[in-house]
């Protein structure tokens, strides 16, 4: 038996029983939708339509249809890849890292926070598909035979390696996550009312009763797959990185990229996290669950990322000055006083000045502040990519080809409807599986419960 | 079935685990405790074998090392070496830093999904298999424990001993 301090804070409030828990989770996919979901899923399909004719425009049209021109020829679409891309680097860091070292305050976020990674892994996918402009031919970069030789791959290529880093993490993450969503499939399947949603659970579930064989294998498959996915997740941003590292362009072309990119990719995704969790918890009743603690706990994980996101933005600046190289200096001058010197700006403010107000407990536990300050990251983090990419490139080595690039409404659109494919899937999310990993939560209902808490305090009076 | 089963419904972990000793001890056979969630030494107590299946992973995963390279050898070492911006690759120990990235994420590929299609064939869990469910809250906050019996006294008395252990009810 396992026993903690009652001065640790409990991780389950409310005094909840195993079969509370049940009833907590269950509710969202027993009940009906309220107004807000209505809302929200409404905006998102609205979001998500626009989504589907900018990118017919695109395909059905050609890459003319966007802002890039011959100079500019990466802008929002990578942009946007590399930001949602990142965005799911939190979803596994919560259920991997945190689980190897048995940080039990992911219990209430993980499932969630897998759902956020898959789908934004799905958003960064679909960039990588529309700014091929010829999606039929999508497969080229795979490793198959074909009629001009065969003329394989070049397995030199970073942007070989990012097609097998990213299908290798989302068909992962996605694995991770269904094989934790069986047992709770289980407990709504045996609950189930209708016809209809026994046998839909009945499917999902896999015919899972949890013996203790099964039990002792599920164990063992999550922490392997965590131990798995560790090193996974660390390795698909730093080959994003590499994308843009091992190219010659001066602001690309730094050593530091792949742990700078890690870590801001954990500080957006943990942004985003607590963007979804705040609203997320308030409109399904998960106060319980998903406490302030909770909340700290991230906060932290943002200030710590976000400080070294800030370290390596002054150390590329330092760095740059150091080489001795023109072009690297001129490119870090250019960006921060440059025509684009507000992208600059407001990825500095959102993303080095705006985390630091976490040191404070007060703003730390204040969910009106994390919302804002989460908000606050997301953008900057998004101007990071743009930064980096669209002023890198906006002034090459010849002057008479330097150019200006903005975005036309295809883009505008491709973006903004990109967070309609992410909040339709994510909102069916909440009302069709259970947003708990609840079979998980239960384990510690003995020893980190509000109850149990209090069960160990009366022990002590006598 | 052929063998018959009798089921003892506990409403707490510590009580099913400090019922699975005084059971053996009178000789019934304890076959397995259904849980909603996993229980720590449950299977010291049931006496279950350690899993497997990390090893299995293992070498799906080495498996997985090897096929890449052996793929990256032959395509970019032997069957069409290339000359890219001045950097050949003309043989293998000097092109595998670049081959790393691949490696690990094929290991990673076949390490993760091989596990979890062995956990599944292995543990009977496929989209279809019908559960057979013996308490509707097993799922919930209920624990099964089953004892294997080989006639109606057998059964009876299990029942009576389950009860005694701490069972709230017992089912056929």
């Amino acid at each position: 038996m396992h026993y903690e301090s009652e001065l640790r804070e409990p991780l389950i409030l409310g005094d909840k029983s195993l079969h509370q828990i049940t009833e907590d989770v269950c509710r969202p996919i027993e009940g009906k939708a309220n107004k807000y979901w209505w809302m929200a899923f409404t905006l998102a399909s609205l979001a998500l339509l626009w989504w589907i004719i900018s990118v017919s425009y695109t395909l059905g049209t050609g890459l003319g249809v966007w802002g890039l021109n011959k100079t500019v020829g990466w802008a929002w679409d990578i942009t946007n890849f590399v930001w949602w891309v990142g965005i799911g680097h939190a979803g596994t860091l919560i259920s991997a890292i945190l689980l190897l070292f048995r940080q039990k305050w992911r219990l209430s976020i993980n499932r969630s926070a897998e759902a956020m990674t898959i789908f934004a892994v799905i958003c960064a996918a679909s960039f990588i598909v529309s700014h091929m402009g010829r999606p039929w031919v999508a497969y080229w970069p795979l490793p198959l035979p074909n009629q001009y030789g065969s003329l394989w791959v070049n397995f030199n290529s970073p942007l070989v390696w990012d097609v097998f880093a990213i299908s290798t993490y989302f068909s992962v993450s996605l694995v991770f996550w269904y094989t934790g969503l069986i047992p709770d499939f289980a407990a709504v399947r045996d609950r189930a009312k209708t016809k209809a949603s026994k046998f839909w659970y009945t499917v999902l579930s896999f015919g899972w009763t949890g013996t203790a064989k099964n039990w002792q294998r599920f164990e063992e498959v999550s922490l392997v797959l965590a131990g798995l996915s560790t090193p996974l997740v660390l390795s698909v941003h730093s080959v994003v990185s590499m994308d843009f590292a091992t190219s010659l362009v001066p602001g690309w072309h730094t050593t530091i990229f792949p742990p700078y990119f890690v870590a801001g990719a954990i500080f957006s995704g943990f942004a985003m996290v607590q963007t979804l969790l705040i609203i997320t918890r308030k409109v399904l009743n998960l106060e319980d669950y998903i406490t302030i603690y909770h909340i700290d706990m991230m906060n932290r994980i943002i200030l710590i990322t976000g400080s070294i996101v800030g370290v390596a933005y002054i150390t590329e600046f330092f760095i740059a000055w150091y080489s001795g190289v023109e072009y690297e200096q001129y490119a870090f001058i250019n960006r921060a006083t440059g025509p684009y010197w507000w992208a600059y700006w407001s990825m500095m403010t959102c993303n080095v000045i705006t985390p630091q107000l976490f040191w404070s407990g007060r703003l730390r536990t204040s969910l009106f502040a994390t919302f804002f300050i989460s908000v606050f990251v997301n953008i900057g983090m998004w101007f990071e990519r743009f930064v980096i990419i669209v002023t890198s490139l906006h002034r090459d080595y010849i002057p008479s080809s330097w150019t200006m690039y903005s975005p036309t409404w295809v883009e505008v659109g491709i973006f903004i409807g990109s967070l309609g494919l992410f909040f339709v899937p994510f909102l069916l999310f909440t009302r069709f599986f259970p947003v708990i990993a609840m079979s998980e939560l239960k384990t510690i209902v003995k020893s980190s419960s509000s109850q149990a808490k209090k069960k160990g305090a009366h022990k002590h009076e006598h | 079935m052929s063998t018959k089963m009798a089921y003892g419904i506990f409403e707490d972990e510590d009580f099913v685990l400090s019922a699975i000793p005084k059971l053996k001890e009178k000789n019934f056979k304890v076959t397995d405790v259904i849980s909603p969630y996993p229980i720590h030494g449950l299977d010291h107590a049931l006496g279950l074998k350690r899993t497997r299946i990390s090893i299995c992973a293992f070498l799906y995963g080495a498996t997985g090392t090897s096929l890449a390279l052996l793929m990256m050898w032959y395509m970019n070492i032997w069957d069409w070496p290339m000359d890219i911006g001045g950097k050949p690759s003309f043989n293998l120990y000097k092109n595998l830093p670049a081959f790393i990235p691949v490696m690990f994420e094929s290991t990673v590929l076949c390490a993760a999904h091989g596990m979890a299609i062995t956990f599944f064939l292995r543990s009977k869990l496929l989209p279809g298999v019908e559960p057979h469910v013996i308490d509707d809250r097993m799922a919930d906050d209920r624990f099964v424990m089953s004892i294997e019996v080989k006639d109606d006294a057998e059964k009876a008395a299990a029942h009576a001993a389950m009860k005694e252990a701490g069972a709230i009810y017992v089912k056929n």
